[in-house]
């Protein structure tokens, strides 16, 4: 990891137009630069970068007026946000009550054996992210997981098995 | 401001409306334990070490977030909260690597005093071992994750007393640590004014003085009450 952005007020790709940086300013002028809105201007961030690099958010702390602490400290409290690349492929495993009570761990440790990552990790070659989150609201149809963005619920160590192999043996 | 009158351990105390019942307490002399609070700066109720009982209820609360009110039975030292107490310090021994013999703080630690004042000899939890950063890229200051009880008082004291906000807690849960900027090597934080606040509210030997050898470092609150009183009443004594 860089530092060396810290004491400048943008980063490089901002001066070079990056358009990702621009759709970000809309949503911090959305809410006019105020302080409190420091989640929702995370949220817009990670769905417009798909992770919260170092850059990003010196960049915002210093547009919300915050320290930099307490926006790494936000950034990392909430599951939704990740603060290193995903691989192109994410996969997560919900740990909440009704889907640990209905065989979450079997499919967690499914998942770890056919890619070889433990939870938490991305595989080297960035292709798969193994995650975890606590009750994702789908508890109906536990033990539920979300595949690329997709939530799927009944799950079985053979579908989880079958799918991330698929994804596997796609090459990615 | 109205006065409110309560029992605490059955004497009659009273309290100004908006105290809390570890201020009333600790005016009445009566002796509650604490690890994350720290006079002069703002209570969060982290540890849990000051929990006391209230009237019939069930319900532990925390002394030091709890505020006063008229006719509030409260009982301080029952075999319960003696029991939790010692429970929660043996799980902030088993978490981390308190290895007092080879601590900078050995001797002089709020946590190691609160072990001897319960009569903690030994965690029954298994100790955790982590594996656990120091940083010492700081010129004159180290921080040893080691030995955090996560408190919070360097991230308070460094918001609210320095204005500098360098601390912050990050990640959640079992997995929470404090960061300096944006998780970042202390030497490099842009905001930190080297003010060594952080090092002398940090009740272990987590936070210290570079230099200092083990059981050489010896915390000085009595520096911050000085700045506090300075602060907040324009007094400038000590
Ligand atoms: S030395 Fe002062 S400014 Fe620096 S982190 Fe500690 S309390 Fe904050
Ligand atoms: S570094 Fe010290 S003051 Fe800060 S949270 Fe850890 S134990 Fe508490
Ligand atoms: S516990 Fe898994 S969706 Fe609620
Ligand atoms: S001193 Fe009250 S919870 Fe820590």
């Amino acid at each position: 990891m860089s530092f060396s952005a810290i004491d400048s007020a943008l980063p490089s790709s901002v001066m070079g137009g990056d358009s990702r940086y621009k759709l970000l300013e809309t949503a911090i002028k959305r809410h006019q630069s105020q302080s409190d809105a420091l989640i929702e201007v995370l949220h817009a961030a990670q769905e417009i970068f798909g992770y919260l690099d170092t850059d990003l958010l010196v960049h915002i702390s210093k547009n919300l007026k915050l320290p930099l602490s307490k926006v790494y400290g936000v950034a990392t409290f909430y599951h939704f946000f990740s603060v290193s690349p995903r691989g192109a492929h994410t996969c997560v495993i919900c740990m909440g009550t009704a889907c640990y009570t209905k065989g979450a761990r079997k499919l967690s440790a499914a998942a770890e054996k056919i890619s070889g990552l433990k939870v938490g990790e991305t595989a080297s070659d960035g292709s798969l992210s193994l995650m975890t989150a606590r009750c994702i609201g789908a508890c109906g149809i536990a033990p539920a997981i979300v595949m690329d963005g997709k939530v799927v619920g009944g799950q079985s160590e053979e579908m989880v098995t079958e799918q991330l192999k698929g994804w596997i043996e796609d090459g990615f | 401001m109205a006065v409110k009158t309560l029992t605490i351990d059955g004497r009659l105390v009273s309290a100004m409306e908006g105290q809390t019942v570890l201020e009333a307490a600790q005016e009445a002399g009566i002796h509650i334990p604490t690890l994350c609070h720290l006079d002069g700066v703002s209570d969060l109720g982290a540890c849990r070490m000051c929990l006391v009982e209230l009237g019939n209820s069930p319900k532990l609360q925390p002394a030091c977030v709890l505020k006063v009110a008229e006719g509030m039975e409260v009982r301080t030292n029952s075999d319960r909260l003696r029991k939790y107490r010692k429970m929660i310090v043996e799980l902030l021994l088993s978490e981390r690597n308190h290895v007092c013999s080879v601590c900078v703080s050995n001797g002089h630690c709020e946590l190691q005093d609160m072990a001897v004042e319960l009569g903690v000899d030994h965690s029954r939890f298994d100790y955790i071992y982590p594996v656990e950063r120091v940083d010492i890229t700081h010129q004159r200051f180290g921080v040893d994750h080691n030995r955090c009880i996560l408190c919070g008082r360097c991230v308070r004291v460094c918001d609210e007393v320095e204005g500098a906000h360098t601390w912050d807690m990050a990640g959640r849960g079992a997995k929470s640590f404090v960061i300096t900027d944006m998780n970042q090597p202390w030497g490099d934080s842009t905001s930190c004014t080297s003010c060594g606040k952080c090092v002398q509210a940090c009740p272990t030997g987590a936070i210290f003085q570079k230099g200092a050898t083990v059981g050489e470092m010896q915390k000085d609150r009595t520096r911050l009450e000085f700045i506090v009183t300075a602060r907040e009443k324009k007094q400038w004594i000590g």
